[in-house]
């Protein structure tokens, strides 16, 4: 595992929820005056805590650098923890979140690449594994050590690309590719298992070729020992199935199916902030299930 | 030389060119041993081969992707578009059977929306070479190019020889104050053939290769409306998006008011038969071009 050139290296995992929290205050600053993918953003902010802090060989100082990891954003609707944990990070000035939605700047409801640490943009699903495929690829043919993680929601495993993209990471042996899934057992309006049933999960991935390891996508504990074991097999694809909780750390928005796309007023969004601290229930009165 | 040929040629001197297929190998039967890992084979997936050519493309590398046009151009659209076209990366698509050239395959494997797809995309460029001797003139720009870039793949000889290629520029091979016919790929050895047939009913005729769709070369085809009572656009494509729509909108951003004929497909496939009996089916060769250019109303 190797912390060398992050701006930001928390000691315990104490310090990673920590700093989980303050992704997480950033996430519901976001949602509002236009709003933001709050549930599907909070269910990985674990994960991207977790990723950029302990796992990926990567940071500001190393954009351009061929050897770094690559982290491509598939479920690009999540892009608020991403935005958050760089920031954070200080890969860019926390205030520039402010800009969110803002015609000055890029930061909008899906990936741009202007943004440093955006490797490439997203909002269609089922596009950023075949990238991924292809920038691993390259990287073998370079005889490089560097991995290339692929975020995707659940929901998003309906597009048949996704499919496509693990056969051929399979034909050609990728095991420097490695598939997050961000379980949140939802999709846009509905539980997965009540509109397109995913499970069993694991057994599909197996059967397509890769080495599948599930564990809790808020736990970092499991995360250190299961990322430190990448990848799990040689010359297979990897992938993890990370369950997590749509709108997780605020119980108000947690696991409810009309809380997707959230565009909350200033007053819930401070209160909310108070729920994600542990204080009292929020009150919601705000529309729900705004769909975009 | 010919289309492998060029490609070994490039890409031995140019590690950065990867040659990418949909297991279309038609032309590529004899690079998997010259370029080793070099030529990745995906299988019968036309947007994973896109998506990883961007990622490719994002590590530096120049992918060349190959599948019949249909599916290059419509399976993996959103790809080409969302991944390629956004990013403006160099991926370049060399299309197979497009146009008339799926002959027998029936309208699932008709790519006659190609050019109009293509060049909606923004920062995409286009090319229609006219026969394989002007293909391989123009490939080796057409990949230097920092641009995507889609190519309608020809490997049809003709005796004809081209002109050098430069990007943005149409091949003017003559010119004439009747009637000039603009015309790309495979249709133009056609064209060629109508000139005589027309010059021997009086008419003076001039004749452009429009191998460059996009960027289109607007001076030629502005020239071509001054100098020539009558435009015939010539494309085994839709009406709709293809190059008599390109004529129509480079006319009417110089102003200009042009009397224009246009032989293509208008809302329909075209019968799936071999090349020659689909020609004389759809009304394309060269006597009948003559003869539909020559239709009273039309003189």
């Amino acid at each position: 595992m190797t912390t060398d050139s992050l701006s930001f290296s928390p000691a315990s995992h104490a310090d990673l929820a920590q700093l989980a929290l303050r992704v997480r205050e950033h996430i519901l600053r976001m949602s509002t005056d236009g709003g933001c993918f709050t549930g599907a953003s909070l269910s990985c902010a674990d994960l991207f805590v977790f990723l950029y802090t302990r796992f990926l060989r990567i940071g500001p100082d190393r954009l351009s650098d061929p050897e770094r990891d690559y982290l491509l954003l598939s479920k690009g609707h999540d892009v608020p923890a991403l935005y958050a944990t760089l920031a954070e990070l200080g890969w860019i000035p926390v205030e520039r979140l402010k800009n969110h939605l803002k015609t000055n700047d890029f930061i909008y409801w899906h990936p741009n690449r202007h943004l440093p640490g955006v490797e490439f943009h997203s909002g269609s699903l089922g596009h950023l594994p075949a990238v991924g495929v292809g920038i691993a690829l390259d990287i073998k043919l370079r005889c490089g050590q560097n991995r290339v993680v692929v975020v995707t929601g659940d929901g998003e495993l309906d597009e048949g690309s996704v499919w496509e993209a693990l056969l051929v990471a399979s034909a050609y042996r990728l095991d420097n590719l490695v598939i997050v899934v961000d379980r949140n057992h939802f999709q846009a309006n509905l539980p997965t298992e009540e509109l397109i049933p995913l499970e069993p999960l694991a057994p599909k991935f197996e059967a397509f070729g890769c080495a599948v390891e599930r564990i809790s996508g808020h736990d970092f504990a499991q995360m250190e020992v299961t990322f430190s074991r990448l990848p799990f097999q040689t010359g297979k694809p990897s992938v993890i199935i990370a369950d997590t909780i749509r709108g997780k750390g605020v119980p108000s928005i947690e696991a409810r199916a009309d809380r997707w796309f959230c565009n909350f007023t200033h007053e819930e969004v401070e209160a909310l902030l108070g729920e994600l601290r542990g204080e009292a229930q929020a009150h919601l009165t705000s529309e729900t299930l705004t769909v975009r | 030389m010919n289309y492998q040929e060029l490609i070994r040629q490039i890409a031995l001197n140019d590690e950065r060119i990867i040659v990418m297929t949909a297991e279309n190998r038609a032309v590529l039967r004899e690079l998997p041993p010259v370029l080793g890992e070099r030529f990745i084979d995906v299988g019968i997936a036309e947007q994973t081969m896109i998506g990883a050519a961007a990622g490719l493309a994002l590590r530096g590398r120049i992918p060349i992707c190959h599948a019949l046009a249909p599916f290059l151009i419509y399976r993996a659209y959103e790809f080409v578009r969302t991944d390629v076209g956004i990013a403006h990366l160099p991926v370049k698509l060399s299309s197979w059977i497009a146009g008339f050239l799926s002959e027998a395959n029936g309208p699932t494997h008709q790519a006659i929306e190609d050019v109009a797809l293509m060049r909606a995309i923004p920062g995409m460029t286009v090319f229609c070479p006219a026969d394989e001797a002007d293909m391989l003139a123009m490939l080796p720009a057409i990949w230097a190019s920092p641009d995507p870039a889609y190519v309608r793949l020809i490997v049809r000889k003709t005796d004809y020889t081209h002109a050098p290629f430069e990007i943005g520029k149409a091949e003017v091979i003559r010119e004439g104050s009747d009637i000039t016919l603009l015309v790309y790929g495979l249709l133009f050895e056609e064209a060629r053939q109508t000139v005589p047939l027309l010059e021997q009913e009086g008419l003076s005729v001039g004749l452009i290769n429009m191998r460059s769709l996009k960027p289109v070369d607007e001076e030629a085809i502005v020239r071509a409306a001054k100098t020539s009572k009558r435009l015939v656009t010539i494309e085994d494509h839709l009406l709709t998006g293809g190059l008599y729509s390109i004529v129509a909108e480079v006319l009417l951003k110089h102003g200009l008011s042009a009397e224009v004929q246009p032989l293509a497909l208008e809302e329909r496939w075209f019968h799936p038969a071999l090349l020659s009996d689909v020609l004389a089916h759809e009304g394309f060769t060269a006597e009948q071009l003559a003869r539909r250019i020559t239709l009273p109303g039309w003189v």
